[in-house]
């Protein structure tokens, strides 16, 4: 029978993606968010993954899941721009826009439901060889 | 007579066990499909049941704290997938190659469900002996 092994090692992939999926809502919904300073500026989050460590240690275990490690905020600069008549604007005239890359984020949505569509296939192919498993012998 | 389920159900039950260490694995590539550095890996399936068979000679334990021989298919060796095409991250998961193998594996795995199965149901109808 399937180990329930399989559930969390998609489980904890599925759960990545989803992460994944809602810093990608997070950055481009703020894309727009415009700020009169440098540090209140809204910065592109990206999470950080990682294989479970015991999977990169030990050669002989079966792989484990992916831990998220955490959430990281880009380093790249904002977009200043010009705008003395902006209501929002600094004493110098300058507008602050967020480092979000709208097309980069379309593409990492894309990839992200994707790879979470797989796992959802890979945890209902799991299930039912389980079923089928334990109707064994009848 | 006593039945003897290992000489009843032959290789299939190792051959369950082993299709789904390699299900495990397979689905941790697909998992893992975005994590950095992490490389694809899979069980030569062959290779491995030919050495759990092997290795499958029980040895007698005629004492508690004698240590059994190895029958169990977990010290299978995990392999690493060659990629067809490198990645910037370091990272080997090809999806749709995996996707292609999970698939293989599954239908593999009710091949050897079946088998299991109408050995049972011969075994029942020998005990029936209509």
């Amino acid at each position: 029978m399937p180990s329930m092994n399989i559930f969390n090692i998609a489980g904890s992939g599925m759960n990545a993606e989803n992460l994944r999926l809602n810093l990608v809502a997070s950055n481009i919904s703020n894309a727009n968010s415009i700020s009169s300073s440098i540090d209140e500026v809204y910065k592109s989050r990206q999470p950080v993954f990682a294989a479970e460590l015991k999977n990169i240690m030990d050669k002989n275990h079966a792989a484990g899941g992916v831990n998220v490690l955490g959430v990281v905020e880009s380093q790249a600069p904002p977009v200043m721009e010009y705008a003395p008549n902006h209501p929002m604007a600094d004493e110098l005239g300058y507008i602050y826009k967020p480092n979000v890359n709208t097309v980069e984020e379309m593409a990492n949505m894309m990839s992200a439901s994707r790879a979470y569509e797989n796992n959802v296939e890979v945890l209902n192919t799991a299930k039912n060889l389980i079923l089928q498993t334990l109707k064994m012998g009848q | 007579m006593a039945i003897n389920f290992d000489n009843a159900l032959g290789i299939h039950p190792q051959a369950l066990a082993l299709r789904e260490k390699r299900a495990e694995t397979l689905a941790a590539n697909l998992a893992n499909v975005d994590t950095p550095d992490y490389k694809a890996r899979d069980l030569d399936f062959k290779a491995v049941l030919s050495q759990t068979l092997a290795s499958n000679t029980r040895l007698e334990r005629t004492q508690a704290g004698h240590i059994g021989g190895q029958s169990t298919v977990l010290g299978a060796d995990l392999l690493y997938r060659n990629p067809q095409q490198p990645s910037l991250d370091g990272n080997t998961v090809e999806a749709h190659i995996e996707q292609a193998k999970y698939a293989e594996n599954a239908v593999q795995y009710q091949a050897s469900l079946r088998f299991i199965n109408s050995k049972f149901s011969g075994l029942m109808t020998a005990l029936r002996g209509e």
